[in-house]
């Protein structure tokens, strides 16, 4: 029932807010959101750090078809939805100072997008999953295009065949390995149903990539990537957070639930060509990161490489790739909201994301500069933040797999460095531009959404252990499952 | 059998009630009859299956359904016309008559239980077509695509006449059962029969306008008056679809060898041709003239595996299909009337719909569920109908066209979308749109239907 809740709240405060008008959008949607993350800070503390299904919930839906309605929370969403509840609230506490017309649309599509999220991560059927990870890009869609920046419409919707494009190749492969199932009832929807085929290799090579390209899309890996950019620079900083923060990872969770445990031998047959492509895309997204001045882009880039090395490391099949890549889920997510954040205030005061025409802010906002810094810190994975934690095991779950390959992975922590210590130092240091003359300090609302990331930059970076210890139990059953 | 004989008389009735001078009676009546068929169509759903008129008609719940959707279908769309008031040279009279008549062919396609009785079907749905089509007299472009429609359709019926004397000659009966055990019986049948099944099905895929049959369709929707366009795209290609399907399956399964690859070669074309082309089109109405033919193709994918989905697969996918087209068809006309651009001196391009959120959010929210309906998008009816013919696809093992439907759907996508950005995302003339309570009700009506479907697709798939 607490599964189903999940789902649900956001979905009903997302009708309420709609219904309403403008006024108190934003109130009721951060109401909403908060319900949420109460919520699921129950789930958390109810929590059994076990391989087991929890909190599960199943109806008949589709009988004929054999589709249920059904989720349940095991280590790995768990995480995935702690990160959706967690930052939810904060994207909508984020907007407090920027009016948006017809607020009331723009609040409920958030709230939607957060139930559809909730739907992927919590799904155990696979076509459910399949159904609110298609379900999870109309509202976003809808945010980018009516709301976004000057070029949003060919922008997005770019965005919107290529992701579309590749998502139904899955939808090919989940019917196809559908009726390879058998029961005592026909065939079976059930994810876990289809870890138990054993298909021989060549049809996994097919299965894998169907996936791969559906998955790659979303995240996204080198070379199915030219939609990110733009699509995360036109869009409002919102839904920008939306993408970056949690849809991003909708891939990666696909990667973990799907490829690894269903198509092994597929992966054995083409895991290397998979870690080639992602540390490709670490080292070009990290190259052309560093030549970037609008900052929004810049971020947007350096998430490219970011996920690039979260890709290598599920596809690497360690134990350490996939805990680092949850983990690494869980910090990317907060820092690149608080970035984009930034971004955002500082573009709101200044009127420019160009980082060549800003400096010395921080002499106007001490508080700021301090929250940007950790952030930043956090996001280069300095030791004692979060983002440490994660790529220090990604990059030995790469290194296991090939040394070569975890090497040049490895270059992302010194051109990581790079790019975002000179975003960091030309837009806050350095003397006055006309643009920053005027910078007003942060506003309550501002500080109440970076406080908590910052807490969470150190929370995970000094002690992983309270989020690691939840997903090991799940992921070593994953793993066991490949490598028998 | 009873909407046959209910149809055919009362529409005469409403023929004649166009001799009063008062218009005003003719539409209610028309929905009257409209209701009392669809009301008498599905009386005796629970009976067993039966022969009819001496063994030339079948009834079933398969055929039930099919007359049904296009029973409903017409319903929708006689709503749409609102008495042709707007239009002074109409003759609204003759038009219902001729609607309710063409239905009577649409049902006799349906349930023939005899190839004559699929002729003569064929024919009154045909002829009503022409017709309609050139109903708007003084439009040169209505003309043109009446006489296109006419000679093309023409000949396409002749070759299927042809196919069924080739027919006759190999097995000796025009009755479907006959052909069935003949087919079963032979296990190397004459060459006159290949070629006569041949010559049918091309006669068959000419009307639902599959590639390489297709090329009358553009320029005929085009130049149709809006509401005919929704009418043949919708019960034309339903009854067509159960037509052919009810031949396939019934008569020629034993010789699934030898048709699928011709029809494999057919489908793959049709997707082909059907999505790239609407790609290119600036008014929306040729490019929902192409994607008909994609949807043809789709529907013909379901046939050319004829595995146990492919029965619920093509009732639903032709529902779904039909009530999406409707909610397009409608919106254009409602739009295309209120800001001024008329068929007959501008084309009806996209733009039509620019800040169409802002103008009507009603109708640019039922326009977006028909186009995602239409490009399949979860949660609508249009999804469940391509789930379950991939599925039918993927039963029978044919990999390799369900790859390029796949390719397809994307493709789909992208052309159906732009609709979408003109309606929200563009900007428009200031002011509303007032939506005519009739019209209002069929949006609502086919809107609602579509994303119940989406999200019980169960409740229609289990019944047939």
């Amino acid at each position: 029932m607490l599964t189903l809740s999940l789902i649900l709240i956001p979905l009903i405060a997302g009708v309420i807010t709609l219904i309403t008008k403008n006024n108190s959008a934003k109130q009721l949607a951060l109401i909403g959101a908060a319900i949420e993350l109460a919520l699921a800070v129950v789930i958390y503390a109810q929590f059994q750090p076990t391989a087991a299904q929890q909190f599960g919930f199943s109806y008949p839906w589709i009988q004929s078809a054999g589709i249920s309605f059904a989720g349940g929370i095991d280590g790995i969403s768990l995480l995935l939805v702690m990160l959706t509840a967690f930052l939810t609230p904060l994207i909508v506490l984020s907007t407090f100072r920027q009016p948006y017309k017809n607020a009331s649309t723009f609040y409920a599509l958030i709230l939607f997008m957060q139930s559809a999220l909730m739907g992927v991560f919590t799904a155990t059927d696979a076509f459910l999953f399949y159904l609110f990870f298609e379900a999870a890009l109309i509202p976003v869609y809808f945010l980018a295009a009516v709301w976004g920046g000057e070029d949003r419409i060919k922008v997005t919707f770019k965005f919107f065949v290529y992701t579309i494009f590749g998502s139904l190749f899955m939808l090919v492969a989940l019917v196809y390995l559908y009726y390879q199932t058998t029961s005592a009832q026909g065939h079976i929807s059930e994810i876990s149903a289809f870890y138990k085929l054993a298909l021989d290799a060549q049809k996994q090579g097919w299965i894998f990539w169907a996936f791969f390209i559906a998955f790659a899309i979303k995240m996204p890996v080198f070379p199915f990537h030219t939609w990110q950019p733009d699509t995360y620079t036109e869009s409002p900083t919102p839904a920008t957070m939306l993408l970056a923060g949690i849809m991003l990872k909708m891939g990666v969770y696909g990667v973990i639930r799907f490829v690894l445990p269903i198509v092994p031998l597929g992966l054995q047959t083409w895991g290397t060509t998979a870690i080639v492509l992602s540390v490709i895309g670490i080292v070009y997204g990290s190259i052309i990161a560093i030549q970037q001045r609008d900052m929004k882009r810049l971020i947007a880039y350096s998430s490219f490489a970011h996920v690039g090395l979260m890709a290598a490391g599920v596809f690497s099949q360690t134990l350490s790739g996939v805990q680092g890549a949850l983990i690494q889920m869980l910090a990317h997510g907060i820092n690149v909201v608080g970035l984009f954040f930034i971004i955002e205030i500082i573009f709101s005061r200044t009127k420019t994301r160009n980082i060549e025409q800003l400096g010395g802010i921080t002499q106007r906002t001490p508080h700021l500069t301090v929250y940007f810094m950790i952030l930043m810190l956090g996001s280069v994975a300095l030791p004692l933040t979060n983002g440490f934690v994660g790529e220090f095991l990604l990059l030995r779950g790469v290194y296991e797999f090939n040394i070569w390959l975890g090497a040049v992975a490895g270059t992302t922590i010194i051109l990581g460095a790079v790019y975002m210590l000179r975003l960091f130092q030309k837009s806050m240091f350095g003397g006055k531009s006309t643009f920053t003359e005027h910078f007003a300090d942060l506003s309550f609302s501002e500080r109440a959404v970076l406080v908590p990331l910052v807490i969470m930059v150190f929370w995970m970076g000094l002690y992983p252990n309270s989020f690691l210890k939840l997903t090991e139990p799940a992921v070593s059953n994953l793993l066991q499952m490949i490598h028998y | 059998m009873l909407p046959i004989i209910l149809l055919s008389i009362l529409g005469l009735l409403v023929l004649f009630l166009g001799f009063q001078k008062s218009k005003n009676l003719l539409l209610p009546a028309t929905l009257l009859v409209l209701v009392l068929a669809l009301i008498a169509n599905f009386a005796n759903w629970n009976d067993a299956p039966s022969l009819y008129f001496k063994g030339m008609l079948f009834e079933n719940k398969l055929t039930m359904a099919f007359s049904g959707i296009v029973l409903l279908s017409a319903l929708l769309i006689a709503a749409l016309t609102r008495g042709f008031i707007d239009d002074e040279a109409a003759q609204p009279a003759e038009y219902y008559a001729i609607m309710l008549f063409s239905l009577v062919g649409a049902i006799m396609m349906i349930g023939y239980e005899n190839l004559l009785m699929l002729f003569v079907g064929v024919e009154i749905l045909s002829v009503s077509m022409y017709v309609l089509t050139g109903s708007d007299k003084r439009n040169l472009r209505s003309n043109e695509a009446a006489l296109k429609y006419l000679l093309m359709g023409s000949f396409a019926t002749g070759i299927m006449l042809f196919g069924m004397a080739l027919l006759y000659g190999a097995t000796g009966s025009f009755n479907l059962m006959a052909l069935k055990s003949y087919v079963l019986t032979n296990p190397s049948p004459s060459a006159m029969m290949y070629v006569g099944m041949l010559m049918l099905l091309i006669g068959m895929l000419f009307k639902v306008s599959a590639a390489p049959f297709h090329f009358w369709t553009p320029d005929v929707y085009d130049g149709a008056p809006t509401v005919f366009t929704a009418f043949m795209s919708t019960i034309v290609k339903t009854a067509g679809f159960a037509a052919i399907y009810r031949l396939l399956s019934g008569s020629f399964s034993g010789a699934y060898t030898f048709w699928w690859s011709t029809l494999a070669g057919i489908t793959v074309l049709t997707l082909v041709a059907g999505n790239i082309t609407a790609v290119y089109q600036n008014s929306f109405k040729r490019m929902m003239a192409y994607s008909s033919i994609s949807h043809a193709g789709y529907l013909l994918l379901s046939l050319t595996a004829l595995s146990s989905q492919s029965q619920d697969a093509i009732v639903f996918y032709s529902l779904a299909y039909s009530l999406a087209t409707i909610s397009a068809f409608g919106v254009l006309m409602i739009v295309g009337k209120e800001t001024g651009v008329r068929s007959h001196e501008v084309s009806e391009n996209f733009n039509v719909f620019n800040g169409l959120g802002k103008k009507n959010p009603l109708l640019a929210f039922v326009l977006t569920v028909s186009m995602l309906s239409l490009a399949g998008i979860p949660l609508t009816a249009g999804f469940w109908g391509k789930f379950f013919v991939f599925s039918s696809v993927v039963e029978r093992g044919l990999t390799w066209i369900l790859i390029v439907a796949v390719l397809m759907s994307a493709v789909g996508i992208y052309y159906y979308f732009k609709a979408v950005i003109a309606a929200y995302m563009r900007e428009g003339e200031a002011g509303t749109i007032k939506v005519p309570q009739f019209y209002r009700l069929v949006l609502i009506a086919t809107t609602i239907i579509t994303l119940f479907f989406g999200l019980l697709p169960d409740l229609l798939k289990g019944l047939v």
